[in-house]
């Protein structure tokens, strides 16, 4: 067994709050550099460039890329071996919310209750989802998800008669009907297969891989390419105000699924792609 | 075409921009979003009075970051307009003039808008830090304990914005994605 103390979970969880709310990605930030060139649209291109220097200025004072500093999403992989020492994981994972948060000035976005929506104030509860794996790491991944871009998802139990290019076609009908909703230019994450709730997590999944890496499954790495050639001749472009730069990356996962079904989940994320990681 | 504005502004303003034109925005205007806009038809409903005179007013749908020590403010841009279309057209009704937000409207909005005269504005979706710079004053001023909710009164200088619906229901969405649309 190996021991790992919760304040050091704390204390990571914190420090990523902080750093993927002010630091834009830089896989992100080369697309987005990459789009300024290839923009044919005037205004987007202005759009494009304000939202880098939006973010240079973020950086340089410490300050949210964007207000909208979302709701913690939290992946956890730990191995069998490891044995969290001084309090609970989640309770170690929620506090490091807690003090990023508020010692970040950061905005607590969290109500407590769907219906009842009273803010919880420190932007807890987070939504943490663990895989156990053998070994004595722990790894813990971050992605405040902003709700803009969130509100734009969709998942459908598609029919295996349907095939690849009704998956084709729901990703098209999902990003055009988003429109400028979720601040293009956009990641889509895109998990097909399992079931209903595990197509979803596979979606959110795929947004936590750098919009530069393309899946090494070639018939899914010809979809990335494809959907992502495709979203942007819909000419939505950036801020929605028109160009041929609506997303910058379409990240697709699969998971073996029942005979009868063909889940498809699209998680929709804005520029700001927010993923951070630890491992301790 | 460019215009400086000064906020509040009347509807002969409004009858000026076309979607599409570029604006500074100067002067005072108000933030609300999903819960104090709520909170404001709700007043509304029961013949109380708003906490602002809504007259010739813009409300800016934010909900900033917490200002770090030495700032006004923190992070300020806009958040999706269309979860205010419930209420918006009210609000319309009794005389606000614009509004600054970012994505699509329904055509309740947009025919209010027509009706009594009144723009919609885009601000950029995730350039809060940026748009922060131009906020030179903020102040609570109702419903405090929504936190980041709360009705706040800004002063804002050479704010940037594009009139994303003007008051004949041009709409530069629609124009500028019919134009860089390879199937149509």
């Amino acid at each position: 067994m190996r021991d790992i103390d919760a304040e050091k979970i704390i204390e990571a969880v914190k420090n990523m709050c902080m750093n993927a709310n002010y630091y834009l990605n830089n896989d992100i930030k080369q697309a987005m550099e990459s789009g300024l060139q290839s923009e044919r649209s005037p205004i987007g291109t202005q759009i494009l460039d304000k939202l880098l220097i939006n973010a240079e200025l973020a950086a340089e004072k410490k300050v949210a890329i964007c207000q909208d500093t979302g709701m913690a999403v939290v992946f956890v992989t730990i191995g069998q071996e490891v044995h969290i020492t001084g309090g609970g994981l989640a309770d170690a994972i929620n506090e490091g919310v807690r003090r990023g948060y508020s010692e970040g000035f950061l905005r607590k976005s969290v109500v407590g209750d769907p219906i009842e929506r009273v803010n919880t104030g420190d932007n807890t509860p987070a939504v943490i989802h663990y895989e156990i794996i053998p070994g004595d790491a722990l790894k813990i991944e971050l992605a405040p998800k902003g709700f803009g871009s969130e509100n734009m998802s969709a998942l459908r139990m598609l029919k295996p008669s349907d095939g690849i290019e009704g998956v084709k076609s729901f990703i098209l009908e999902a990003v055009d009907k988003a429109g400028p909703n979720p601040c293009p230019p956009i990641v889509v994450g895109v998990g097909i297969g399992g079931t209903m709730e595990k197509a979803a997590i596979l979606a959110k999944r795929a947004l936590l891989r750098p919009v530069n890496i393309r899946s090494n499954i070639e018939y899914v790495k010809n979809l990335e390419k494809e959907m992502l050639q495709k979203i942007n001749e819909l000419g939505i472009g950036p801020a929605g105000l028109g160009g041929n730069n609506t997303a910058l990356a379409v990240n697709v996962e699969t998971y073996p699924t029942h005979i009868a079904g063909l889940p498809v989940a699209i998680n929709i994320s804005c520029h700001v792609t927010r993923h951070a990681e630890a491992v301790l | 075409m460019h215009h400086n504005i000064t906020a509040p502004f009347d509807r002969n303003t409004v009858k000026e921009l076309k979607a599409g034109d570029t604006i500074s925005l100067s002067g005072v205007i108000y933030t609300a979003r999903d819960a104090a806009h709520k909170k404001l038809i709700e007043l509304l409903k029961e013949n109380k009075k708003l906490p602002f005179d809504i007259e010739n007013q813009t409300i800016y749908y934010v909900g900033p970051c917490p200002a770090k020590e030495g700032e006004i403010i923190g992070s300020a841009g806009p958040t999706s307009s269309y979860r205010m279309d419930a209420y918006a057209p009210e609000l319309i009704k009794l005389g606000e003039t614009g509004m600054i937000g970012k994505g699509l409207r329904n055509e309740h909005v947009i025919n209010a808008m027509k009706e009594y005269g009144a723009v919609y504005f885009g601000a950029i979706g995730g350039a809060g830090a940026l748009m922060a710079e131009c906020i030179k004053k903020q102040e609570i001023i109702a419903f405090p304990e929504l936190g980041a909710e709360a009705v706040r009164k800004l002063e804002v200088k050479d704010f940037p914005l594009t009139v994303i619906i003007d008051c004949y229901g041009n709409n530069l969405y629609e124009i500028g994605k019919n134009e860089y649309r390879k199937c149509k």
